[in-house]
């Protein structure tokens, strides 16, 4: 299991730092004994984990402490952490510090929200976005499209992860520019470990490890932003450097590198990005799950308030991206290219003791196991609950259900994997990139749902169906001005205009129109709505208000409410 | 499904739901009115106001969950009461 027992194909140019990587490993297995342990830790006593409520939602007990930690190692990945401070150094304020008002925007969002989805969720025994969507309004065709929105926007997120974790292999000196197998040797370790815990317990285990790894992320953040400036003479400085930086006319566009502070043309592209970003980021289903593992109606509520603690840190680190500037940090990668997401790695390791610069990247490494276990728990959860039990075995049991789920996060897991080590990592990226202009896309069915059902299901589905072609479209025709390749980034004009803005949020707006639309037509036509199996007090239910999980037993989802197209 | 629709929570009042909504939608419309924040001066510490005032905004937004927390639950506290009474007066009769 010890990664020192790979042999260590290094180059010439990256000696392997024997300190940072020996607290790198110990810390990881620390975190993989944990992972195990997780199994037994507040473990159902009838069932064991034997359903998707104790494997793949934790019991649906967390309380507010271990749902603080939980969602914060979910929502602020490993990912985030190396590409925001990465977008920071590279281009400035646009790409990058967006990050920030997105993540204030979007507690009060949750709090809006959540709490319904949660009651509803509660009463029901629903277990994805699909499911609710499902038993609101009773069409499969419908539900199906949430469940694969949500498949397929979360495995290039996964993958993600994985890159976050060989930037901080690379920085560490594991790998070979000459040998793809020895290069990604730790990688896969790393993710079969993981892999193995996730399937033995399920959510329980990122919810354990969540606490170690946001603690250890803390420190290294606080220790930075005290330790760097004072080092680089005040942010002052700091900031006149990146300015300088950013300012220059880059050879290859004959415009300035990047933006410094946002001019008139680029506010829209700075706030839409923040609000569509925030709108989509409960959309997925590992937010969704990480909800749904809570105690009660309003422990997502009380977490809106203090989980804003993480967009603090999040806003510093990004500032890092800044002092890497300063610093004269060079991101170069195994392959002699500069790589931009090294430049946190690299910045802690060439600035701090070897084994403080361990923790950090061990904290970095760590941060992308817990949202990638979350991540495959709830992929594999909608495959579950939503393919395979709405569409192949209708009578599943808990017990097969979770027997199923647990085989499919493991599938889920090598897809990302081999996505990663087979293909480019801009492949990942721009996947991940198009993945967050679908999952805006379920927004109109998920949360008009919640509150009426004034929309009539095949227009949700004719607008999701709009919204998603014409996403995928906007985002393919952005070209990258140095590499002219397609995919090139998320904002484009609105059509007919020069306003850039970011996709997601014209997609979602044809989405609407296009739903809003069609629901006035077909209620004219008369068509049938389908069978709506929720009622209103399911929409303000608590913990201790009844569940009507045996009558859902008795009148499974596919006899009830999805039995029609 | 034939079981009725029992109510969990009795009727709302509007005053809570309202000062609430009026704090939630400050906290996203403001940090997201960009021409207000897009400029250099003042700078804090060092910092361009851009930056250090969308980051003073994440304590803010905080705040103002939090407030709005308080006021929610204890109105859906009141509900929930409100909702059992009703039932053990119906079960009474």
């Amino acid at each position: 299991m010890s990664m020192l027992a790979v042999p260590m194909a290094t180059t010439a140019d990256r000696p392997v730092n024997g300190v940072a990587l020996t607290v790198v490993v110990v810390l990881f297995i620390l975190v993989a004994v944990l992972g195990f342990f997780a199994a037994r830790w507040r473990a159902g006593k009838e069932t064991g984990l034997h359903s998707l409520d104790e494997w793949g939602l934790g019991g649906r007990g967390f309380g507010t402490w271990v749902t603080w930690f939980l969602l914060g190692g979910d929502l602020y990945t490993a990912y985030t952490f190396v590409a925001v401070p990465a977008a920071m150094w590279a281009t400035g304020a646009v790409s990058g510090f967006f990050a920030v008002p997105y993540t204030i925007v979007l507690y009060p969002i949750v709090f809006l929200l959540m709490s319904r989805l949660w009651s509803v969720s509660h009463r029901h025994g629903f277990v994805t976005p699909a499911d609710f969507v499902g038993g609101r309004y009773g069409s499969r065709a419908l539900t199906v499209a949430v469940a694969l929105t949500g498949i397929v926007a979360t495995m290039p997120y996964i993958a993600l992860q994985l890159v976050g974790i060989k930037a901080v292999l690379t920085v560490l000196g594991l790998g070979s520019a000459q040998n793809v197998l020895l290069t990604d040797l730790p990688l896969i370790i790393a993710f079969v470990v993981l892999a193995a815990y996730t399937y033995t317990s399920g959510l329980r285990a990122p919810a354990l490890i969540a606490v170690v790894k946001d603690l250890l992320i803390y420190l290294a953040v606080i220790v930075a932003v005290i330790y760097l400036p004072i080092k680089f003479g005040g942010w002052d400085n700091i900031f006149g450097a990146a300015q300088t930086k950013l300012d220059a006319i880059s050879p290859a566009t004959g415009k300035p590198t990047g933006v410094f502070i946002p001019g008139a043309a680029s506010y829209s592209a700075y706030w839409t990005l923040a609000l569509g970003s925030a709108m989509a980021l409960f959309m997925y289903p590992h937010s969704v799950t990480g909800v749904l593992a809570t105690k009660s109606r309003n422990t997502i509520r009380k977490n809106a308030a203090v989980l804003p603690l993480y967009s603090l840190m999040l806003g510093f680190l990004a500032l890092l991206g800044y002092a890497a500037i300063s610093a004269g940090t060079k991101p170069i990668d195994l392959n002699g290219a500069v790589n931009p997401q090294l430049v946190v790695p690299q910045l802690f390791l060439d600035n701090f003791p070897a084994w403080f610069a361990g923790i950090a990247l061990a904290a970095i490494a760590i941060g992308a196991l817990v949202p990638a276990a979350i991540m495959s728990i709830a992929a594999a959860n909608l495959f579950t609950r939503n393919i395979y039990r709405d569409l192949i075995r209708p009578d599943a049991d808990p017990r097969q259900e979770a027997k199923v789920s647990k085989i499919a996060s493991l599938v889920v897991k090598f897809g990302a994997l081999i996505f990663v080590i087979a293909m480019d990592q801009s492949a990942a990226i721009n996947m991940q990139l198009l993945g967050g202009i679908w999952i805006l896309q379920t927004f109109p069915a998920i949360v008009a749902g919640l509150y009426t059902r004034w929309f009539h299901r095949w227009a949700l589905f004719a607008g999701w169906t709009a919204g998603i072609i014409y996403g995928t479209i906007a985002a393919y025709n952005v070209v990258n001005p140095v590499t002219k390749a397609n995919f090139g980034g998320s904002i484009a004009a609105i059509p007919g205009t020069n306003v850039q803005v970011y996709i997601a949020v014209v997609a979602f707006a044809i989405n609407l129109i296009v739903a809003a639309v069609l629901s006035l037509v077909f209620r004219a036509m008369k068509l049938p709505d389908g069978k709506d199996i929720t009622r209103n007090s399911d929409y303000g239910a608590d913990e201790d208000d009844p569940k009507v999980a045996e009558l859902q037993r008795e009148y499974p989802l596919g006899e009830t409410g999805g039995g029609t197209f | 499904m034939s079981s009725p629709d029992v109510p969990t929570r009795g009727p709302a009042r509007p005053g809570p739901y309202i000062v609430a909504g009026i704090l939630l939608a400050i906290a996203i419309l403001v940090p997201l009115l960009v021409p207000a924040y897009s400029i250099d001066q003042p700078r804090f510490a060092g910092m361009p106001f851009f930056y250090w005032y969308q980051m003073l905004w994440v304590p803010i937004t905080a705040g103002m969950v939090g407030v709005s927390y308080r006021l929610v639950t204890k109105e859906d506290r009141r509900r929930r009461e409100a909702a059992r009474g009703a039932r053990i007066e119906e079960q009474e009769q």
